[in-house]
């Protein structure tokens, strides 16, 4: 039992958390910037939380992350950070040539007060941003939120620092695919074209974290929204913004700032949500929705009635991004399941009231237990005290799902431990297939496994 | 057609080096060019390289911080302490779990926390209003769920700002509770990288465990290991190892390690250091307070191994020992051999860099030798000049700022524990055989003439290299596999292993052979580019024609 120190019985706690089911907001910011075309992130603060993000986001995706940092030591936390930052922007420019350079801060910078948008002037001003190169920047105390907010805020940094308004419209739909795979802003991109709906999505990761042999390295592969395209964000017809949580606040932005209507989405996992947002996207431009996307759809439903008998109140337990969850948890209730424990690591009271709809709507014959914010201790113990047949969720889950011997599906950040999250989709009715699949045969392989001789079948 | 090292030896490396810095603003530049050096291999005495300073902002450096080398490398692989990250949730999450440090509790009863991340997950409010009472609620609650025989906090850069006292709070904690809790101011900015947080781990480890119990071991040749940490089970193939010889060990710092460990270490006869650089200091402390001595050994590459394992066997000095060593090597040789000549047609002439850790990437250049390969350029991402120029430079290392932050210990003969181990007769006598306490030659002069060494390199340097001498195989951390590899080089993680292991003792040195020739005749680099993009010529020549 590796995780044997996890009693059954729950008693509150208040100051400890117990293996997270979050992180922190600068790696958000990071891998966010990491969508714009020729972006290179820059971390200010010390050189540790630049290197730990960089880590993980490897470790997930299996490709090169390229990030600086401020490198502070006691002096720059003491003085302030300017003069690091300053002279981090002259190296930036001349030895990695970035387009633009994307800042966010983190908590050392943050508590002392760094004004990161004063210090990116300070460093126009002495000469060291060469012509036509940019810089954007967002606030990311990790004190406040999680990743998913720094995703969010890095979001909002791009519009702030970078979208015009021309007053002419560009015939574009903005669409801000929330934290999700560079494999899932790739269907997104695809969808939205079979709908024939001209789109800007930003930010966009693939071809970037999940970039192709070359034979070279290329700090700067060629996926990315361009800056261009960031820019004319504020001449578009409307955003479609997909997952509250790590999309709204920049659609917003867009919608006060330069009359962009905005519509705030979940993440298109799963058969209603993929739904909603083909919907949104067709009235966004006023086309008609192609066979070739309702017989994709079709496919889906299909399967979905085939296999419908394997998830038959079966019980699974869910943990990870709020965005994720809902529709991932509306997904499960449309092919019969139960879901028993949710857990996210993101604080915000929208999420339980989204989630209480949801097991209301879907009219649940027992209460499911909702932990925000909550962590994979407390997951654990409620899986102790009431089993589950699924576990879906990050890597961590493993330890859980080996002690408890439960079937686990990996989704979520971060996934250190498989290959596929971040080349096959799992949002739009392709993905959610995906998932099923995966769903089903962690459940299907558990039942051959432990399954007597004579029941052992050929045939399911 | 000449090897990689014979082209490599060919070319000059000055030009290298001047390419490399042309880029750089001239402030950097001049920086840089002193932590690059070309090593004249024996003859290397007074060359100087800078290292164990500031890492420049926006250059892409491979380093950590202070509290990753705290928490991540000295206390995570010990499994039985609660180790609680003061601080918002990021520092705590990152290192969990992620140093691959193997652990094996004997009992299913037996504490095992390392699956387990505990963090006090700062709001902002206790950032306004300070989170000293967060904290103890914290060791309340994981002391009433865990019952630990010791729980360790640690600082991170906000909890250093807004001038928490994890040590205050330790204290109190340690009065309520009736069990060892301690902190560690290890702020990740303190100090210049990862180094910085081994020093205070080490230093807290040493004021608050070490030697407070007397119920060590029982053993003959007792010595304890420092400076090993067990990624990928080496610490269970040395203990093997060890064990076989009939070696007692009574601890080790601080791979598959535990609580007692620490507090018995002082009951060894011997300390073994691996790592020179996480740990030297250590050892020296515990020579001066209980009369241990050290000696450099390196358990990284057969013959290193065997050579370790001789000079433990001789240090005791007992025929029995020396005898019942030799037979271990004289069993465990053929098979590596063995290993050796079934890859070496494969491997013999191949070049390698290694750029980690401060020991790493001088230990597994022995392991490259064995089978046939040169490392062409190496260098340590935390390291001080000793760790490359040898230990007779330390006095001339001049103290700066950065490391006047981490506190010195003032260590004295403890009154009852201090016990000599061996008579100024019997010191002699080793001496004159040529035994060497204390040592550590570094890197430099074990490089060959003409290779490169490089400090703290960034991912700019590293390209280049790349991209200029072509190696057979690239060894860094999990930041820099994928460059090297996009660029169609193999990549081998040294930090991590690339998650497979053990690499230590003879089983490790087969190991690392077979890994090293899977990696360089691996297939699939060969398919990089495309049949159209290697002849794009359009000249048809179709089947049926
Ligand atoms: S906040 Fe400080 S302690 Fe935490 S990872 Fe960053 S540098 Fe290290
Ligand atoms: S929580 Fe703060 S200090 Fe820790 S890694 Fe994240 S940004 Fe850095």
């Amino acid at each position: 039992m590796l995780l044997r120190h996890t009693p059954k019985e729950i008693k509150e706690r208040k100051a400890l958390v117990i293996n997270p089911a979050k992180t922190c907001q600068p790696i958000g910011a990071m891998y966010a910037a990491l969508g714009i075309h020729g972006c290179l992130p820059h971390s200010h603060g010390s050189q540790g939380c630049c290197a730990y993000h960089r880590s993980s986001l490897t470790r997930h995706y299996k490709d090169p992350i390229a990030a600086a940092t401020s490198s502070f030591t006691e002096g720059a936390s003491v003085f302030g950070g300017q003069a690091n930052l300053v002279q981090a922007i002259d190296n930036m420019f001349t030895v990695y040539d970035p387009e633009i350079i994307a800042v966010h801060t983190t908590c050392l910078s943050e508590t002392i007060g760094d004004d990161v948008a004063q210090i990116a002037d300070k460093a126009k001003q002495d000469g060291k941003v060469p012509e036509g190169k940019k810089i954007i920047y967002c606030h990311t105390p990790s004190y406040v939120g999680s990743h998913v907010t720094g995703f969010s805020n890095m979001v909002l940094g791009m519009v702030k620092g970078l979208a015009e308004k021309t007053g002419k419209k560009n015939g574009k739909v903005n669409v801000i695919p929330g934290y999700v795979e560079p494999s899932d802003m790739e269907e997104i991109k695809r969808l939205s074209a079979m709908v024939g709906v001209k789109t800007i999505m930003f930010p966009d990761t693939s071809g970037v974290v999940n970039s192709p042999m070359t034979g070279k390295y290329n700090m700067y592969p060629d996926g990315g929204t361009k800056i261009a395209d960031l820019k004319s964000s504020g001449d578009s017809l409307a955003t479609i913004a997909l997952g509250e949580w790590s999309s709204a606040d920049g659609a917003k932005y867009l919608d006060a700032t330069y009359k962009v209507p905005c519509q705030v989405l979940d993440l298109p996992i799963g058969v209603t949500a993929t739904d909603n947002f083909i919907d949104a996207l067709r009235k966004a431009a006023g086309v008609n929705v192609p066979d070739s996307v309702t017989k994709e759809r079709g496919v889906l439903v299909d399967a979905m009635c085939d296999y419908q008998q394997y998830f038959h109140q079966k019980k699974v337990a869910l943990v990870g991004d709020p965005d994720q969850l809902i529709p991932l948890t509306q997904f499960c209730i449309n092919l019969g399941m139960y879901p028993k424990h949710i857990v996210t690591g993101t604080p915000g009271n929208k999420f339980r009231k989204r989630m209480e709809e949801m097991f209301a709507e879907a009219d649940l014959p027992y209460t499911p237990n909702v932990a925000v914010p909550g962590d994979m201790f407390l997951l654990h113990q409620w899986i102790k005290n009431e089993p589950v047949d699924l576990i879906i969720g990050n890597t961590y889950c493993k330890y859980i799902a080996r002690d408890e011997d439960i079937p686990m599906v990996r989704h979520g950040f971060p996934i250190l431990d498989r290959f596929g999250h971040s080349v096959f989709p799992s949002v739009g009715y392709k993905g959610a297939m995906r998932l099923m699949e995966q769903m089903l045969n962690a459940m299907l392989d558990k039942r051959d496994r432990e399954s007597s001789e004579e029941a052992f079948e050929l045939v399911y | 057609m000449p090897t990689k090292t014979e082209e490599y030896m060919k070319k000059d490396p000055t030009d290298f080096k001047e390419e490399i810095l042309k880029k750089y603003p001239p402030k950097v530049a001049r920086k840089r060019a002193k932590s690059i050096v070309i090593s004249k291999g024996k003859e290397s005495d007074g060359l100087e390289i800078q290292a164990n300073v500031r890492t420049i902002p926006g250059i892409i450096t491979m380093r950590g911080c202070t509290y990753a080398g705290c928490k991540g490398v000295i206390l995570g692989p010990t499994r039985d302490i609660v180790n609680i990250t003061h601080g918002p949730v990021g520092c705590g999450f990152y290192s969990w779990l992620t140093r691959r440090n193997q652990t094996s509790a004997p009992n299913p009863e037996d504490h095992n926390f390392m699956p387990y991340c505990f963090t006090t997950d700062m709001q902002d409010s206790e950032i306004i209003f300070g989170g000293e009472k967060k904290l103890m609620a914290a060791i309340l609650e994981a002391y009433e769920i865990m019952k630990p025989k010791a729980i360790a906090l640690f600082s991170t850069c906000p909890v250093g700002l807004i001038g928490d006292d994890v040590h205050a709070v330790a204290r109190e904690a340690k009065e309520k509770l009736g069990i060892n809790v301690f902190g560690f101011s290890c702020e990740g900015y303190k100090g210049v990288s990862q180094s910085a947080g081994h020093h205070i781990a080490n230093n807290a480890i040493f004021t608050n465990v070490v030697g407070t119990d007397d119920n060590g071991k029982e053993g003959k040749y007792k010595i304890n290991l420092l400076g090993e940490y067990n990624i990928g089970g080496d610490a269970f193939v040395i203990e093997d190892l060890l064990d076989r010889c009939g070696i007692t060990l009574v601890s080790t710092f601080s791979g598959n390690s535990t609580y007692d460990q620490f507090a018995t270490c002082h009951t060894a006869d011997l300390n073994a250091i691996m790592c020179h650089r996480s740990i030297n200091y250590v050892a020296e402390m515990m020579e001066t307070k209980f009369g241990i001595p050290w000696i450099k050994v390196n358990f990284i590459g057969a013959e290193a191994t065997a050579k370790s394992l001789r000079k433990i066997a001789k240090y005791f000095g007992d025929q029995e020992l020396i005898d019942k060593v030799e037979a271990v090597i004289a069993e465990e040789m053929p098979a590596v051999k063995a290993a050796q000549d079934d890859v070496r047609s494969r491997t013999e002439g191949k070049t390698a860099m290694l750029f980690v850790g401060g020991s790493r990437a001088h230990h597994y250049q022995e392991l490259f030798a064995e089978i046939g390969m040169t490392s062409i350029a190496a260098g340590y991402e935390f390291a001080h000049r000793d760790d490359y120029e040898g230990r007779e430079v330390l006095p001339t290392i001049k103290v700066d700022a950065d490391s006047r932050n981490i506190e010195e210990i003032e260590v004295e003969q403890d009154p009852t524990r201090f016990k000599p181990r061996k008579t100024p007769e019997e010191l002699e006598k080793l001496a004159a055989e040529g035994f060497e306490f204390k040592d550590y030659d570094g890197m430099i002069p074990e490089m060959k003439p003409k290779t490169l060494v490089m400090d703290d390199i960034n991912q700019y340097e590293a390209d280049k290299l790349l991209e200029y001498y072509k190696p057979d195989i690239f060894c860094a951390g999990i930041k820099e596999k994928y460059s090297a590899q996009k660029m169609g080089i193999p990549m081998k993680q040294l930090h991590s292993y690339d998650y497979h292991g053990p690499y230590a003792a003879f089983k490790g040195a087969i190991n690392f052979y077979y890994e090293i020739d899977r990696m360089v005749s691996a297939k699939v680099w060969d398919l990089v580019k495309a049949p159209w993009e290697k002849s794009p010529e359009l000249a048809a020549a179709y089947n049926w024609e």
